[in-house]
């Protein structure tokens, strides 16, 4: 058994996740099968591996470098600059619960 | 439909130019054929009438003016439900997104609708694309047109199977596993996930940021490469889209193939794969072989890995992405006591059993004490993955294989087995951790007449290599083979 029934609520508590006890159980069985699977890349010696980080491809072009592998250019990014956005009331309006401009949500300070 | 004329891109644009037919007329017969075949099939969440015949409106008066009309003017075509609309409801296919309204449009979207697209609504999913059948969309499954009984493969079903049934000339998904390719096998029409970064991710609500990827489904290859031409390019609002030029994807398709060197990798062959799904594939390969294209074995010692790999990254990024949803913002919210109460009751009750489990698989993978066995590990896998794939493209200039091992499975027959629901994305995902661009294309049936894919993959921005091969295995007869 890779995952404990502790495990599972824990990971649940870190996700924001409310599960009934049964649901605990099953998500146990599950994921312990899922992780046993997983665990066969235990098998591979990755010692000298760098890891695959990011995936962009900025000014790439297939001509020069049709087989570019990801991670070996810079992604090119642009200015950080404002730029004027209209669309606060269409968002505020998505909200469950606003009192413009604000979201408004349960008291978390207390005092 | 009227006979007259073909719902294809290039059918459609010879009508609406030769005044045969116009854009309200065409968006007219879809969505009567809409209104009276979807509830069979539940391929369609949501119809955008009002958009779709005020888009047709313009073309028409366009076309009446003698203005020049865009390269898919009139066209229907369906968006995936994980993919921003203005003002059209999208939910992700999740209740916690039931009543959501994006305040605007995906760049692909936009671009679709600037080259005279009319979109026709909202494509049923898996919950925010986490599933290889749609069985666990919070709508309900699709079911596969070739087999009511069947699925129709997952995430992109509802896209997949909208094009297959005709109620969309074409339509967009996205891959992040598999989910754009092994539905199109499974329903039987061509289905392109493009390059990562080809095509802007803006305005797609995110699932595994480094590998997700919008891409067309379309009866042909010709109105694939048409698609392509028009969502395929440089975003601003998507930093990891590539300043890749892009080609004329409809001119390359009619390339001659000859010469060209196709790989085989022999790992998709091996244990696992169905006896009629392997016959007609290595049919397929034949096919290329009598083209004129040159077959070489490969040998991709890290496929096996691909699964493993795939979950724990693609797991760990949706439990980073899907942290937003909150109760705060947008969408559902379940009141409770504290702010922490509130989280953890919306989420319980937002998100379905796949979505739950996916986002607990994450949080352990990325949790301290696991980041190192888990994650970090799959980081560098997934980079041996992408180095059999740039190894394999210096000997060849495509590979080709399997899409899914097996034909469309039934519905519930792997719900109740996460595990083995998974392996169905076994061929598809080594190529979605690799970064490159591949295409599912059909390659006949099985006996009981459940379509098969044949999957073609090429290097990097690639595209035009695959629907060159692509088209000529169309022309020659491939499909039906």
């Amino acid at each position: 058994m890779t995952i404990s029934r502790q495990d599972v609520l824990r990971v649940a508590e870190l996700a924001y996740l409310e599960l009934t006890p049964e649901e605990a159980e099953l998500y146990r069985a599950q994921l312990d099968e899922i992780l046993n699977y997983i665990g066969k890349l235990q098998q591979l010696d990755v010692s000298n591996v760098q890891p695959m980080t990011q995936m962009a491809f900025a000014s790439v072009e297939p001509k020069t470098f049709p087989d570019v592998s990801p991670g070996e250019t810079e992604p090119d990014l642009r200015e950080d600059t404002l730029q004027p956005c209209h669309i606060a009331d269409a968002v505020l309006e998505q909200a469950p619960d606003a009192a413009k401009p604000f979201f408004r949500v349960p008291k978390v300070i207390e005092r | 439909m009227s006979a007259a004329t073909p719902w294809t891109v290039a059918g459609i644009q010879t009508a609406l130019r030769a005044k045969k037919i116009s854009a309200r007329e065409i968006a007219t017969e879809f969505y009567a054929d809409i209104d009276r075949r979807n509830p069979a099939l539940n391929a369609y969440l949501a119809l955008s009438r009002e958009r779709a015949f005020a888009q047709a409106d313009r073309v028409d008066v366009a076309t009446a003016c003698g203005e020049k009309l865009g390269p898919l003017a009139g066209v229907p075509i369906a968006v995936k439900d994980v993919i921003s609309t203005a003002g059209v409801r999208t939910t992700c296919g999740s209740k916690i997104l039931e009543t959501y309204i994006p305040p605007y449009d995906a760049t692909a979207v936009a671009r679709l609708e600037k080259a005279g697209a009319v979109v026709l609504g909202k494509t049923n999913c898996d919950e925010f694309a986490m599933g290889s059948s749609n069985e666990n969309s919070a709508y309900g499954p699709v079911r596969n047109p070739v087999a009511l009984d069947r699925v129709p493969g997952g995430s992109s079903g509802g896209s997949a199977a909208a094009v297959a049934a005709e109620l969309a000339v074409a339509a967009l998904g996205t891959d992040t596993g598999g989910s754009i390719r092994q539905p199109g096998a499974c329903c039987g029409v061509p289905a392109m996930m493009p390059t990562y970064g080809r095509v802007s991710r803006y305005g797609l609500i995110a699932f595994a940021s480094s590998l997700d990827r919008i891409g067309p489904f379309a009866g042909n290859v010709a109105d694939i490469a048409a698609i392509m031409s028009v969502i395929a390019g440089h975003d601003e609002n998507d930093a990891t889209s590539a300043a890749v030029s892009v080609p004329d994807y409809v001119a390359a398709i009619e390339q001659p193939v000859q010469g060209l060197r196709i790989g085989v990798p022999e790992e998709y062959f091996a244990e696992g794969i169905d006896s009629e799904v392997k016959e007609k594939v290595l049919a397929g390969i034949a096919l290329f072989e009598r083209l004129g294209c040159r077959r070489v074995s490969l040998k991709m010692p890290h496929t096996e890995y691909a699964i493993a790999t795939y979950y724990i990254l693609a797991t760990a990024e949706a439990s980073s992405n899907l942290a937003r949803y909150d109760g705060v913002r947008y969408g559902l919210r379940v009141p409770g006591a504290t702010l922490i109460e509130m989280y953890r009751k919306t989420r319980a009750r937002g998100f379905g059993a796949e979505v739950k489990r996916r986002l607990m698989l994450g949080t352990y993978a990325l949790s301290s004490g696991y980041y190192d066995a888990y994650y970090l590990r799959a980081q560098k896998v997934r980079a041996l993955i992408a180095r059999d794939f740039s190894e394999a493209f210096q000997k060849v200039d495509a590979i080709l294989a399997p899409t899914t091992p097996t034909p469309a499975f039934k519905l519930g027959e792997k719900t109740a087995d996460p595990l083995q629901m998974y392996l169905a994305d076994i061929y598809t995902v080594t190529g979605s951790l690799a970064g490159i661009p591949g295409i599912s294309v059909p390659c006949g049936t099985t006996k009981e007449k459940l379509p098969i894919g044949v999957q073609i993959l090429a290097s990097h921005f690639n595209e035009a290599r695959i629907l060159q091969l692509a088209r000529a295995f169309e022309k020659a007869g491939g499909f039906t083979i």
